[in-house]
């Protein structure tokens, strides 16, 4: 019990994020008659025939799955728009905006749903791509975290699968920063009890994140100035 | 806090709590409890809606099964129910397992204490006699008499030293739903952040805790 680690290494599982992406609107032309579902995460319908409207992405699946509608993909995900997000993420160290589950989102299209994505193929792969860009992203953005004083990173346009495997990097190294920044370090290592910590913690995830804005204290004081 | 966006903002307060259903307030509580270092305030109210809410589905789905109503809108309608059944369960069940990991430092410490609800009080004081039990019987009872303790390591110690808290400084990810403007981060430092909406950023949980507790900002 003692020395417990860290409560939230990573906070959420894969699938729990999947249940967050589930409460996304997407459009939907139903080919059945059905009236207004009052549910207790909202209303929707009433569902017409060939009419087409907007549902959460779980009931959507549901009545996909018993052939009751087809699903428009979303905009962002035709090709021509994934090319121009893949271009401009190769061209940029930012990270371009995309819907907060893309990857859920997409991923769920797939699974349930191929059929009525047009150019599927070249439609996964796409975002497969950009997947990876970001990835390489993340990991070469770590090597910015280094200097001391970090106090806070800015994640834009960072997505919610993205945002949940970089977070027990992120936060300890920042963690880590933080501690050997602030002046009481010498008190607290002196403090025996806390044994094991800093044993495993350190440097060895000190160099490895970041993702790309850095405020360190100095950082914050030359904008200041700048203004 | 020095908000930039200040004279809007109490009128897009009151819109946004009026459009956000107790569906949306549970997620945002259960998102926040699960990324918290510590534990949260119960939500008792929201808790006790959702529960009525979740009756009154149930009962509604077993009149429509009753009634022959279309098994395809049955189904559903459980779905949904599902859902936010999951959700609750899993928000108690997020508290009980912080409970049990902090359950000394929660006892000792009233602020913390008075978060949890009636039940949760009633767990936490029977899981926690249980523990030192146990402790007392395997291991404790055998030591010699300074070492006897379980909140410390032995008679010398000064403090209760064997009792885990929650990490405030550790790091959280969290997103504001709009702008909040400069937003001073640490209690000694000039270091002010921009909050942006719906960016994420990397914050020390202790330098937004008072921005979670009011819901102006969520973890993720």
């Amino acid at each position: 019990m003692a020395g417990t680690s860290d409560p939230h290494a990573s906070a959420f599982s894969a699938a729990e994020l999947e249940f967050l992406a589930e409460d996304e609107m997407i459009e939907i032309v139903p080919n059945l008659r059905m009236d207004a579902l009052n549910f207790i995460s909202g209303d929707f319908g009433p569902f017409r025939p060939q009419i087409p409207t907007q549902a959460p992405l779980w009931l959507a699946v549901a009545l996909k799955k018993r052939g009751k509608c087809t699903i428009r993909a979303p905009e962002w995900m035709s090709v021509d728009k994934l090319t121009q997000v893949l271009e401009a993420e190769r061209d940029s160290d930012k990270f371009q905006p995309l819907p907060f589950h893309y990857v859920e989102i997409s991923r769920l299209l797939f699974d349930h749903a191929q059929g009525d994505i047009p150019d599927t193929y070249m439609v996964r792969s796409l975002i497969e791509d950009i997947k990876d860009v970001r990835f390489h992203k993340i990991g070469k953005g770590l090597e910015s975290i280094s200097g001391g004083g970090t106090f806070a990173l800015k994640l834009k346009n960072l997505s919610a699968m993205e945002a949940n495997i970089v977070r027990p990097f992120v936060t300890r190294a920042l963690e880590t920063f933080y501690k050997l920044s602030s002046s009481d370090m010498i008190q607290e290592t002196d403090n025996a009890p806390n044994r094991q910590q800093t044993a495993n913690r350190g440097p060895r995830v000190s160099y490895m994140f970041m993702l790309y804005i850095v405020k360190s204290p100095t950082d914050a004081q030359r904008q200041l100035k700048d203004r | 806090m020095d908000s930039g966006a200040g004279e809007s903002s109490a009128a897009d307060d009151y819109e946004s709590l009026m459009s956000t259903t107790d569906a949306e307030l549970l997620k945002s509580a259960w998102r926040n409890e699960k990324a918290a270092p510590e534990i949260l305030n119960y939500a008792a109210d929201l808790v006790q809606r959702s529960r009525q809410q979740i009756q009154l589905m149930e009962e509604m789905v077993e009149d429509y099964i009753n009634d022959g109503v279309d098994p395809l809108t049955v189904s559903l309608y459980q779905i949904d129910l599902d859902r936010t059944m999951f959700l609750l369960r899993s928000y108690l069940r997020t508290r009980l397992q912080k409970i049990e990991k902090y359950v000394f430092h929660i006892q000792k410490t009233a602020e913390e204490w008075n978060r949890l609800s009636k039940q949760e009080q009633k767990f936490a004081s029977r899981f926690a006699g249980d523990i030192k039990h146990h402790l007392d019987q395997s291991v404790l009872s055998r030591l010699p008499d300074q070492y006897q303790s379980h909140l410390r390591q032995s008679a010398a110690s000064e403090e209760d030293d064997m009792v885990p808290e929650p990490q405030l400084d550790s790091y959280v990810v969290c997103r504001s739903k709009k702008y909040l403007g400069a937003y001073q981060l640490d209690d000694g430092g000039q270091e002010l952040i921009n909050i942006e909406a719906d960016d994420l950023y990397a914050l020390p949980y202790k330098s937004i805790k008072p921005l979670v507790e009011s819901g102006q900002v969520d973890l993720v």
